[in-house]
């Protein structure tokens, strides 16, 4: 173990749990950019447009590129809120048996809103 | 040296819940907590978004039904809250990237940013109140 701090250091760092964050913290930037671009789109699409009825609306929906960029954007999220209800749960709940049980309820919670998201975007 | 003077602050060390209302928040601190409260807020209303984007898009006759629950009183409260969340986090977010290339790390700017963040959320969130409650 490393109890010595001057062990700890470099590629001598211990490194458990959550990979240290590193993995989960650069997701968390790269998702949020995913969604902000996404975000200016659909400003783009909204100052745009001219049909604000169901016609319009579906009809933006219905080209392939939006579908894919409307879920990637959904899985972007989701991915976004696995790192940030993670770090909610590991600050707030201390006692480990309801830690974990809250973070695989809110991993499978995100798995069944991708697949709603899913069918709703491929239903149409 | 002279000793510091002895300021009357009080001194919180691992505070307790309740000495929650008390401790005076720096305003970089008050931005760092509306994320993570604006963050949870729309975890919660996850299904909602959904369920709407769902009703929106899957024929006419949901199309209509969407906007009758979307033009009740309550919905559209939901819907501030939520475009509220929206509009915190994205400028906090903005401002959390912007911090990671080392921008603005020091005090004062960090502060600036924090009024810089509300500067542009706030009013964007009263607009989108206006717009929500047929102001325009």
């Amino acid at each position: 173990m490393a109890n010595n701090i001057s062990d700890n250091i470099g590629p001598k760092r211990l490194v458990v749990g959550a990979h240290y964050g590193l993995r989960d913290w650069m997701a968390q930037r790269f998702t949020a950019i995913i969604m902000a671009v996404y975000t200016v789109i659909l400003l783009v699409c909204f100052l745009t447009a001219h049909d604000f009825s169901y016609g319009g609306w579906a009809g933006m929906f219905a080209a392939q590129w939006f579908k894919l960029a409307t879920f990637v954007t959904f899985l972007a999220l989701f991915y976004h809120v696995w790192v940030g209800m993670r770090d909610i749960w590991m600050d707030y709940i201390k006692p480990v048996g309801i830690r974990i049980s809250l973070q695989v309820a809110t991993i499978v919670w995100l798995i069944a809103c991708a697949g709603y998201a899913a069918q709703i975007i491929w239903r149409a | 040296m002279s000793e510091a003077p002895k300021k009357s602050k009080k001194e919180f060390r691992n505070i307790h819940v309740t000495q929650l209302a008390l401790y005076r928040l720096p305003l970089a601190g008050v931005i760092s907590i509306l994320h993570r409260i604006s963050g949870a807020l729309m975890f919660l209303l996850l299904p909602v978004v959904l369920y709407l984007l769902d009703q929106s898009l899957l024929s006419e006759g949901t199309f209509e039904y969407f906007k009758g629950i979307t033009s009740n009183w309550f919905v559209k409260l939901v819907l501030l809250a939520l475009s509220w969340a929206y509009l915190q986090h994205f400028c906090g977010g903005i401002r959390h990237l912007v911090m990671d290339t080392h921008v603005g790390l020091d005090k004062v700017s960090a502060r600036q940013s924090s009024v810089a963040v509300l500067a542009v959320s706030l009013p964007l969130t009263a607009l989108v109140a206006l717009k929500l409650f047929g102001a325009f």
